[in-house]
């Protein structure tokens, strides 16, 4: 692991106008993926994963910008690049797997153009090469007879294979970063575990960053090595994947666990989180989370947001759950 | 694909059965041919004549198989008016409406598409919005006004263009064409524009929904991620998934352009077989009328056999075998 980051997001804010007010989807989050590392992004749905995501590689669609922060690809700065200076980028160091294989590719080119085309646009190689590497990558993530499917069209594959091509595609022109925006969602649960597999399997081998959405928290158990948990366009918590599921510092961490459902804990009943997440342009005040929080107090209503620089660094919490934490609260 | 293209044209066939019949059924129902034939000075012995001739003492069924077989053989007796076989009247008059269709058919496909991507891609630009809003004129005139409009401008104010006929035409074989004069070239540039301009802005309209349609897909979106070029993405990704909608309704077009060419033929005095079903009508000529219905449907039908194969070309999705299955 080198010392520079692949990915380093630093205070970023993204910001959408509207009619009734400005609306901040990602509002103030930071985090680093180093090389060959899974990164887990969890939350709800409209709590700003899938936008960080889209931050990140400069597919934002309007009117939402980046209003401040920062993005660095390898120490460089790539939040302001526009046009085609991120078109080069996007591809070659940094590649994005979307939720639904069924539509992320073209209907009506082949396999192989698709990856050929992409490989060319960036690797300075010949035609004939091109065509190999694509076979290499098809081969790569598990496609069967890769020299002779090359030529089909993407409907004669199944759903788990259109998503390894999606996968060859994402990583054909070999970029640092992947940002895996859920990639298993659309999939049948046998087909997730082989889909974790294999991204689990090249960012080890070719020591890709890889940040991966997804609000399945078994998804995140499997795969990842750090999570970060948002909520209302925040950070929640920011860990090893291991501590924060087994001890969650953030109450709304713990209460996702509790509401998850594990093999281990028999039949209990399912617990859940009260309430459902504020809308964006109704947020309350102070923590978000505080109306929610089985143990909110008078600062969590009071002292605006907290964060993980102004908490312990793990959990954006002013009483993070702990030893003194249930002191305090059984006192 | 072979038992789709059987079954096709199997449905095509029907179609003209019933054209057939309608074309047919004509001359029993506007006028008593004999009566039109033979004049006041008559008798019954020449009516009974006639008709024992003509077999129109026949069962319906046997006179209707008898015009199917004729008709198949381009054999559509004689105009009543000029005294011709009508086949031959069409044949001299087919080039002249067969070259405007063409012109006017070139110039709405390439001009709309051009224009329909154009609007799409710089949606929010200027020039897309005067182009967008200037094409409400086109899709809401109708063709007569623009035709007049265009002779009064182009030929009586500026004197540039001719306001009526097809110039010198050149013989070549059976063909008369006006595209090796230049005075035929003249006097195309007007009635071309009359008859595509409306089928230009529909295609352009129908282009730049398709293609805003399909730059919202998410495969745009991973083209988009992946790096690749915005011309590669606007004209290989996204032109070309917008185009089975846009053949469906060019294909008909097409079709239309070649019927609907009597309102400008009429307005231009453009000697072509619109004109010609204008002014039999005017005399009740019925083999013409008929024979002109008949071509129109075979064209027509012609048509959209073409169009329903070109999808195969286009979407390979259609080119698996029925039986194989879906997902």
């Amino acid at each position: 692991m080198t010392d520079t980051p692949v990915l380093s997001v630093r205070n970023l804010v993204v910001e959408i106008p509207t009619r009734r007010g400005i609306l901040r989807p990602v509002d103030n989050v930071s985090y680093d993926i180093h090389a060959g590392e899974i990164l887990g992004v969890v939350g709800e749905s409209g709590a700003g994963k899938s936008m960080t995501g889209n931050a990140v590689i400069g597919l934002l669609d309007r009117p939402a910008r980046i209003t401040s922060g920062e993005i660095l690809l390898s120490g460089q700065p790539i939040h302001n690049l526009k046009g085609e200076a991120l078109r080069r980028l996007r591809g070659k160091k940094m590649g994005m797997i979307f939720q639904d294989p069924l539509t992320s590719l073209n209907p009506l080119l082949t396999v192989g153009d698709q990856l050929t085309e992409t490989i060319l646009e960036h690797l300075g190689v010949s035609q004939q090469q091109a065509r190999e590497r694509a076979i290499a990558a098809l081969e790569e993530v598990g496609i069967p007879a890769a020299r002779s499917r090359i030529d089909s069209y993407p409907h004669e594959f199944s759903g788990g294979m259109r998503q390894r091509v999606v996968i060859a595609l994402a990583l054909c022109a070999e970029p640092d970063l992947v940002i895996a925006d859920e990639p298993t969602t659309a999939l049948d649960v046998s087909v997730q575990a082989q889909i974790v597999a294999l991204l689990k399997r090249l960012c080890r081998e070719r020591g890709v960053a890889v940040m991966l959405v997804t609000h399945d928290m078994g998804v995140i158990a499997e795969a990842a090595d750090r999570v970060a948990v948002m909520y209302a366009g925040r950070l929640a918590e920011l860990g090893p994947v291991r501590e924060v599921l087994t001890a969650a510092r953030h109450p709304y961490t713990s209460g996702l666990m509790a509401s998850t459902p594990l093999a281990s804990q028999g039949h209990e009943r399912l617990r859940q989180i009260p309430g459902a997440m504020p809308r964006l342009g109704n947020l309350p005040d102070g923590c978000a989370f505080h109306p929610r929080c089985d143990y909110a107090q008078d600062r969590c209503r009071r002292d605006p947001g907290p964060t993980l620089e102004t908490c312990d660094g793990r959990a954006a919490c002013w009483f993070p759950l702990g030893a003194e934490r249930k002191q305090e609260v059984g006192a | 694909m072979l038992a789709y293209i059987i079954r096709r044209v199997f449905q095509s066939v029907l179609v003209l059965l019933v054209v057939g019949l309608v074309a047919f059924s004509m001359f029993s129902f506007v006028g008593d041919p004999v009566d039109n034939m033979l004049g006041q000075e008559r008798t019954q012995a020449d009516v009974e004549r006639l008709r024992d001739q003509l077999g129109l003492d026949q069962p319906f069924v046997v006179q209707y198989w008898r015009f199917l077989e004729q008709a198949a053989q381009g054999n559509f007796g004689l105009s009543y008016r000029q005294g011709r076989p009508v086949a031959e009247i069409l044949m001299e008059r087919l080039p002249a409406t067969l070259e405007l269709a063409f012109v006017s058919g070139l110039l709405a496909l390439v001009g709309g598409i051009a224009l329909g991507i154009f609007t799409a891609i710089r949606r929010r630009g200027v020039s897309a919005n005067v182009i967008m809003t200037a094409s409400l004129i086109g899709v809401s005139l109708p063709t007569f006004l623009i035709g007049i409009l265009l002779i009064y401008v182009f030929s009586v104010e500026l004197g540039w263009l001719p306001s009526f006929g097809r110039g010198e035409v050149t013989r070549i074989g059976g063909w008369t064409t006006g595209f090796l004069t230049e005075s035929g070239l003249k006097a195309l540039i007007l009635p071309a524009i009359t008859l595509g301009l409306y089928q230009m802005t529909l295609i352009m309209r129908l282009v730049r929904t398709e293609m805003l349609e399909v730059l919202r897909m998410d495969y745009i979106r991973f083209a988009r991620a992946r790096g690749l070029r915005e011309k590669s993405i606007n004209f290989r990704h996204a032109l070309k998934n917008t185009l089975v909608p846009v053949i469906t309704i060019t294909g008909l077009q097409l079709g239309s352009i070649i019927a609907f060419a009597i309102i400008t033929e009429t307005v231009f005095q453009w000697p072509g077989v619109g004109l010609l079903f204008i002014n039999a009508i005017q005399f009740v000529d019925i083999p013409v009328m008929a024979a002109y219905l008949m071509m129109i449907s075979v064209m027509f039908v012609g048509i959209n056999l073409i169009v329903d194969m070109l999808y195969f070309a286009i979407d390979p999705r259609l080119r698996v075998d029925r039986t194989a299955g879906g997902h």
